[in-house]
């Protein structure tokens, strides 16, 4: 598990091979690697051996409820932003058997621990993990395995996993990182770190003025990371590809699709909890829970019992479960939120506001996919900004709840951009 | 993982609630407090959180009192001497009696509220003259919703405090008081400012009782309540047991009223 904060060794340069090199480099070291491809009209994660499968030359065309691939002429790895997966999909999968319970004839009992304290514990390599994602992680890793109860299938696959972030250069229309304070730069929690320039960004001596080769900056940001990339041809990073680098993901903060409010929202959701608006939400609504599947930081889970057919042995599942779904609140007599105002109250206020008072953080990293991947377009970002309206009206026009000129996220937009270009 | 416990005692409260003493087969669970709750698995059909009703040392017995009100809680209820449940636990905060000590205690129970308060009960009797007054109260809707029936009669008759009952609907073998159990406050003597409450029931007694409370004069962070969602794992994973800040397998069940009334007024949190 990556910790550093600061890189270590000097920055170096990969070309398209190296990368290449890097994807034969991580499975030689027998990890399972898991990077963008294109697969059913969208950029998705998926197991990959080599770079090639990596999605070259597509980019995405996001819109609230909308999202299409179009093709680039820069053949670009990574100009495509948050897909409809996140990295939970593997440190926190969709389905884990927790345990086996066998009964005796003489009513005894043998509880068999499943994948989190015995079986197979994967070891990941992911490719192209973005800033918004990497703080998701971060996220997850304080609520998965940050409290007394360290989730054990979680932090298996967490310790274990090796990152390879990727800065964001090119935002989607439905990116927020910015207002959320954790994009578009990689400041830590990677191995590695690339920030990739293609044939239209400067390099060498052409004054920054195209005629760039398709390159990485790399960064380090662990040991090992240090060791993998001894394994790949490389070479030492020049003045002018760490400035065109630096340029473009500084330049990327400046073409964010959306922003939060620029208030404190953790206040602005508490005081709105009684707010008419969230009936308007509820008639759009559809109570579907995709925003929560597609969330990176969503976590919440339930869980299956199921016996075999002699009815001696059975098992315990955990699945995804959604603060949308009516059964979620059930208990005897009835669920406490029936109604659609009160579960998207529940999923929206629980992200923005009261994960705080749980966790210590926000739950929203800006990433956009609840934006993108609701049926409706919801957009987050709108229905915040409606809530912060409402409360400057009914405060007399005055900034309202929350209005103390913080940002969404409580971090400065300045200190979201690392300004150090990485060269020593 | 839940850690096998075999059931050595099971004993009928009402019609639908029994409790069980359980008995660990080999390893035991840390020891619990009065306030925690254990998850406890019925084989295949799945487990449900359930506060520890009676916490004894020999053989690290738990006592747990379920009322068969769904899937997994009748299939536990079926269950007897000689049977198998899992438990995980403990979990959750506790009935915390430190700052109670000098002074007047109310211990208000609805129902099978009263399950969770009883450790706490017996933790108090054992030490009464750690506290100056010591009351409690019970109320349920009919004199066959009252649990611990014969325990609560030596309670009344023998206890180093105050114990009453009363009941909303009497039947006709009902000799004791009528109405609800907010009105057995009227009895009681304690010293509000001074006073520690603790209190368990539906959450509507829960959230009347507080207010009483907090009216004659009780400070609401010594209000004590135990409060009930539904909980998928006990470790503050599963998300279902929020309701607004709060993780209620972890910073519940028992928390104090001055930070649950406003969370229990707002519809649908």
């Amino acid at each position: 598990m990556a910790e550093t904060g600061t890189d270590i060794g000097a920055p170096a340069v990969l070309d398209r091979d190296g990368l290449d090199a890097l994807v034969r480099a991580l499975a030689a070291r027998g990890r399972t690697v898991i990077g963008p491809t294109v697969r059913d009209g969208a950029v998705v994660l998926a197991e990959i051996d080599s770079g090639d499968r990596l999605p070259y030359g597509w980019g995405v065309e996001l819109a609230a409820g909308r999202y299409r691939l179009r093709r680039r002429t820069d053949g670009a790895a990574f100009a495509h932003s948050a897909g409809p997966q996140s990295w939970k999909t593997y440190l926190h999968p969709e389905r884990v058997r927790q345990w086996s319970a066998d009964r005796a004839p003489d009513g005894g009992l043998t509880v068999t621990a499943g994948e989190g304290e015995g079986a197979a514990r994967p070891s990941f390599a992911f490719i192209g993990v973005r800033p918004c994602d990497l703080r998701a992680i971060a996220v997850q890793d304080r609520v998965l395995a940050g409290g007394r109860h360290p989730d054990g299938v979680y932090r298996a696959r967490r310790e274990r996993a090796f990152i390879v972030a990727v800065e964001c250069t090119e935002p989607g229309e439905t990116c927020f990182c910015v207002s959320m304070g954790s994009g578009p730069a990689a400041e830590n929690g990677y191995d590695l770190a690339l920030t990739e320039l293609t044939t239209a960004d400067g390099g060498g001596d052409t004054d920054g003025r195209g005629d760039g080769e398709h390159r990485f900056l790399v960064r380090v940001g662990s040991e090992e990371g240090a060791a993998v990339l001894e394994e790949v041809a490389h070479r030492p990073a020049d003045r002018p590809t760490a400035a065109a680098a630096r340029d473009r993901v500084t330049e990327a903060s400046r073409r964010m699709g959306r922003a939060m409010p620029p208030v404190d929202l953790r206040r602005l959701m508490g005081d709105s909890l009684d707010s008419a608006h969230w009936d308007d939400i509820a008639e759009r609504c559809l109570s579907c829970g995709n925003c929560t599947l597609v969330c990176p930081t969503c976590f919440c889970t339930t869980t299956e019992d199921v016996t075999d057919l002699t009815g001696d042995h059975a098992e315990r599942w955990r699945r995804w479960d959604s603060c949308f779904d009516l059964d979620f609140s059930f208990m005897h007599g009835g669920p406490v939120r029936s109604s659609v105002r009160s579960r998207h109250r529940q999923w929206m206020t629980h992200k923005l506001a009261t994960w705080y008072d749980q966790f210590g953080s926000s739950g929203c990293v800006g990433c956009g996919r609840c934006v993108v991947w609701c049926p409706v377009g919801i957009d987050i970002t709108e229905e915040a900004a409606e809530f912060h309206a409402r409360a400057r009206d009914a405060a007399g026009g005055r900034d309202g709840p929350g209005g103390d000129g913080r940002t969404g996220g409580g971090v400065p937009a300045a200190a979201a951009h690392r300004t150090d270009g990485g060269l020593p | 993982m839940p850690l096998p416990y075999r059931v050595v005692r099971r004993r009928a409260e009402t019609a639908d609630t029994a409790s069980f003493v359980l008995e660990p087969l080999d390893e035991a669970l840390p020891p619990f407090r009065p306030g925690q709750f254990a998850m406890l698995y019925a084989f295949g059909v799945g487990d449900i959180p359930v506060s520890v009703s009676g916490i004894l040392p020999h053989r690290h017995r738990l006592m747990h009192t379920v009322r068969a009100v769904g899937a997994v809680s009748t299939a536990l209820c079926e269950l007897g001497p000689g049977d198998t449940v899992g438990v995980r636990g403990p979990f959750g905060t506790v009935w915390d009696t430190s700052r109670a000590a000098g002074g007047d205690v109310l211990v208000i129970a609805g129902g099978i509220g009263l399950a969770p308060l009883r450790p706490l009960v017996y933790e108090v009797f054992r030490a009464p003259h750690r506290f100056r007054r010591v009351h409690v109260l019970i109320g349920a809707r009919t004199p066959g919703d009252l649990v611990y029936r014969d325990e609560t009669a030596v309670w009344a008759a023998a206890g180093p405090g105050g114990t009453a009952l009363t009941v909303d609907r009497p039947d006709a073998g009902w000799a004791g008081d009528v109405g609800l159990v907010t009105g057995l406050l009227g009895h009681a003597r304690f010293d509000p400012p001074g006073t520690t409450a603790y209190v368990c029931g539906p959450e509507v007694m829960i959230r009347a009782t507080a207010r009483e409370l907090v009216h004659r004069g009780l400070r609401p962070e010594r209000v004590l309540v135990s409060l009930e969602r539904t909980m998928r794992c006990g470790t503050g994973h599963c998300g279902h047991c929020q309701l607004g800040p709060l993780l209620l397998c972890r910073d519940g069940a028992v928390l104090g009223y001055d930070r649950a009334a406003p969370l229990l007024a707002t519809r649908e949190l």
